[in-house]
């Protein structure tokens, strides 16, 4: 049997031992005698989180293919076992193996959401790692990140050894090998980064100089040497088709937040809604084929033993074979017992059929995501739901019987007036009203709206990368005013409103257009105790205060401002196919209110079309 | 078709709680494809039920859950279909059929179990604490401070404790286990310490659970046999 990193003594006396000791139904034991790299995959956050990410999966499952790597994965200590680890110097290890990190060839982080920074420094000193990848050495992994965030990958940096811009499917072969050549030649770490910077979208922060203006904004961002490109290119993989997806992914022995079959359909998103960053960087939309996406719910639903399957994706009404998928899926979990957890969709006489079918209409939910509570606050933000629209959906649904609605808004959007804030009052007495339209014989009972709210956050690689983002003061003050109204509504007590943090959402603003100066700021707020941000139960905005103060960071340099259409950005060297110009016209439609059309209605020149196929390429 | 199912659980798996055990086989027996029933309505599930639920810490090598099949095969290969199934740690020892009805319900015929405390090294009590256990059994009353969900006091535990042995390193006992008096090993443990004179250290010991027992028996004389043997091979 395996042994533990952790004694009995120390996995008792915390919560969720689970977490920590590995060896969960399909994940893979290798020799590491008989293999060339160890990878250690980290989701930095909590295991239940991580496990529920497939990003992961599909890496874990596509390098474990190779005969000479083993992947195996880590995930962020929670709280009390952080404390215990410290205390007795125990260094983080992999699940599989239980082996320390430190012995590892890499050391994979996933970046899914700024608010995880911190945790990546409590697993890199856990593992006994250098926080700085300036300090590291030979002796120690390769600290190489990927995901979302890594679209602007400056303020973490100097925590890191490499970035993957991009799907990972593409040129990890091609990176793994390289490594196993200048392993076995017995070259530097130095040597193999240098050369690594010029296999297509790696990106080594080493190996460039950014030089500031007196402002503050990036002056130039170059390359160290001549032969590291000036520019790193998003990854992407066009043959989604072929591409490897697992068949049996791991299966947690507790409960994850995704405690199911998640099964992707379809990467990009033909909405191009302008806040929206997954719209832009997962261009171009590609499609699964539909007649493999039922063979791999079946084989999934075989291999793992699940009780439910979900379809992911952006947008999910729009991928084309939806009704054929969900009317196959409704029949196999039919025969399998399995239930589909329906991601959200438009809401019309396809969905609403579909919903009734598998699921309890009395419990269940309708979502709109309308974000914006204007048809003109909606045509800034380019989000094409009209409230005619919403409002149809809405009452067909309550005809067939159901009496619940969750509405999702966000607040301190470009261009906001006071109008629009009320606006998000006011369309959910609209939708209230409606149901109150239906005679009271074939109501069930009230109707229950809850909208929510959190605040607008600009992103990279967005329309709105230019925009300024509101204070915490500006926010709750917004917030204010949603509450007021609603209650002053006729249907006020059907209606229940909900707002995110505003102290979180400024930090946010902060993580997401930093440049390599904020990494200071990360490092002293760890250092003053910050861990586990994005938990509102371990969030300590009082340690990210002090560290804002202490590194003398301008909050309003870098999130409030409203930035010039001519500043070069800390992202600008990543290549996503998608143009500043297209942004830069984006972000000039935004703000005259004016809407541009989906990627199938017309092409708007985005510049995605150069990798050649997708939505691009349709019909 | 209901089936009495034994398993072992070991190593690592000891961490896993009850619930998530249950978690377990459910999506175990999934993927053996042994034809489970389920239960009617939106959200079906496993007609499954669990002996007796095990803290997280202890090992067991007799483990049992009742479950409903719709198909029929040979208890043999129930057993290697479950078993190609099982994370490292989890063994199915034996798939047996039971009668149908409430009052076979393996959850309401618990009547007593096996379990071995093995003292960790360094942590034992001090002394010939093997001659001990006999003269600690053979007080007329064992009173131990008990809390449960309905009451805290002191109570005699002496009733429940059907057999009490030292052996190598700590101590076997038989106990009364489920509904009306499930006593702990635990705390039996606790008492012998304190009974020479001890105050025993955090994680003194491992909990082995070996057997569960139905009675079949009277108010007179009990008559314990294995959860297993009420079934019978599946030819």
């Amino acid at each position: 049997m395996r042994k533990l990193a952790l004694s009995d003594e120390i996995l008792l006396s915390i919560e969720s031992p689970a977490r920590y000791i590995g060896g969960e139904v399909n994940s893979v034991m290798k020799d590491p005698a008989e293999v060339d790299i160890r990878f250690a995959m980290c989701f930095p956050d909590v295991y239940e989180i991580g496990m529920s990410y497939m990003g992961i999966q599909i890496l874990y499952d596509m390098f474990n293919r190779r005969e000479d790597v083993w992947c195996e994965r880590v995930y962020s200590p929670w709280t009390d076992l952080d404390k215990i680890m410290r205390e007795q110097k125990i260094p983080l290890f992999a699940l599989e193996s239980q082996d320390p990190l430190k012995e590892f060839d890499f050391l994979g982080i996933t970046l899914q959401y700024e608010m995880c920074y911190t945790n990546i420094l409590q697993v890199l000193e856990l593992g006994q790692i250098p926080l700085l990848a300036s300090e590291r050495t030979d002796e120690h992994p390769l600290v190489i990140g990927g995901g979302p965030c890594s679209y602007n990958p400056e303020p973490i940096a100097d925590f890191f050894d490499l970035f993957y811009m991009g799907e990972g499917e593409t040129v990890y072969d091609e990176l793994f090998d390289l490594y196993k050549e200048y392993k076995k030649a017995g070259r530097s770490r130095e040597e193999f980064l240098r050369r690594a910077a010029s296999v297509p979208g790696i990106y080594v922060p080493s190996m460039y100089e950014p030089s500031y203006n007196e402002d503050g904004t990036l002056a130039a961002f170059t390359p160290r040497y001549s032969d590291v490109p000036a520019q790193v290119e998003k990854q992407v993989v066009m043959d989604l088709d072929h591409v490897t997806y697992p068949k049996a992914p791991v299966v947690p022995f507790i409960k994850a937040t995704q405690d199911r079959v998640v099964l992707e359909i379809m990467r990009g998103c033909i909405r191009g809604c302008r806040f929206c960053q997954a719209g832009m960087i997962y261009r171009p939309t590609r499609q699964k084929d539909v007649e493999s996406m039922k063979e791999y719910a079946r084989a999934m639903l075989e291999n793992t033993g699940y009780e439910e399957i979900s379809l992911s994706s952006l947008s999910s009404s729009d991928y084309e074979q939806l009704p054929e998928l969900v009317n196959y899926l409704i029949e196999l979990c039919g025969e399998k017992k399995v239930n589909i957890s329906l991601p959200s969709l438009r809401i019309d006489a396809f969905s609403l059929d579909v919903m009734g079918k598998v699921q309890d209409v009395k419990k269940s939910s309708l979502t709109f995501a309308p974000e914006a509570g204007s048809q003109r606050m909606r045509d800034v933000i380019n989000k094409g739901l009209t409230e005619e629209v919403i409002l149809e959906g809405a009452g067909k649904a309550f005809e067939g019987g159901w009496n619940k609605v969750k509405l999702y808004f966000m607040l301190g959007l470009p261009t906001e007036t006071e109008e629009d804030i009320k606006g998000i009052a006011w369309l959910s007495q609209k939708i209230a009203e409606r149901y109150y339209e239906i005679p009271k014989s074939e109501r069930v009972g009230k109707c229950q709206i809850t909208a929510s709210t959190s605040f607008f956050v600009p992103k990279p690689f967005t329309p709105f990368q230019w925009a300024s983002m509101n204070t915490e003061e500006e926010f709750l003050e917004k917030a204010k005013i949603v509450k007021q109204e609603v209650r002053a509504q006729i249907n006020q007590k059907s209606i229940k409103y909900n707002y995110h943090e505003a102290d979180v959402s400024v930090l946010e603003g902060l993580l997401a257009r930093g440049d390599r100066r904020v990494a200071k700021t990360i490092l002293e707020a760890y250092r003053n105790g910050a861990l586990f941000d994005a938990w509102s139960e371990t969030f300590k905005m009082d340690a990210w205060k002090k560290a804002i103060e202490s590194a003398g960071t301008d909050l309003n340099f870098y999130v409030h401002r409203e930035r010039s259409l001519d500043e070069l950005f800390p992202w600008d060297f990543i290549k996503i196919g998608v143009t500043k110009d297209f942004l830069k016209r984006e972000w000039e439609n935004a703000k005259q209110g004016k809407v541009t059309p989906n990627c199938r209605e017309k092409c708007s020149g985005c510049g995605a079309a150069k990798f050649g196929g997708g939505v691009c390429y349709e019909g | 078709m209901k089936v009495r199912v034994k398993f072992a659980k070991e190593g690592a798996m000891k961490f896993i709680g009850h619930l998530d055990i249950m978690r377990y086989f459910q999506k175990a027996v999934r993927r053996a494809d042994i034809g489970a029933a389920f239960s009617e309505g939106f959200s079906p599930h496993m007609i499954m039920s669990f002996a007796a639920p095990l803290g997280v810490g202890i090992t067991s090598s007799g483990e049992y859950f009742d479950m409903e099949l719709t198909q029929s095969r040979s208890s043999e290969e129930l057993v290697s279909r479950l078993n190609a199934q099982m994370a490292e740690g989890m063994r199915v020892l034996s798939v047996r059929k039971v009668p149908d009805g409430k009052a076979s319900k393996a959850m309401s015929l618990v009547a007593a179990a096996d379990y071995t405390v093995a003292f960790r090294e360094g942590k034992e009590p001090r002394g010939c604490w093997q001659d001990r256990v006999d003269e600690f059994l053979s007080q007329d009353q064992i009173l131990v401070w008990r809390k449960t969900k309905r009451s805290e006091g002191e109570t005699d535990i002496r009733p429940w404790i059907y057999e009490l042995k030292a052996v190598k390193d700590g101590l076997s006992m038989r106990l009364s286990a489920g509904s009306v008096h499930n006593l702990k090993p635990e705390l039996v443990a606790e008492a012998f310490y304190k009974y020479v004179g001890e105050e025993p250290q955090p994680f003194a010991w491992q909990v082995h659970r070996g057997e569960i027992y139905a009675d079949l028996g009277d108010e007179n004389e009990r008559k314990l046999v294995t959860l297993e043997s009420l079934g019978e091979n599946i030819e």
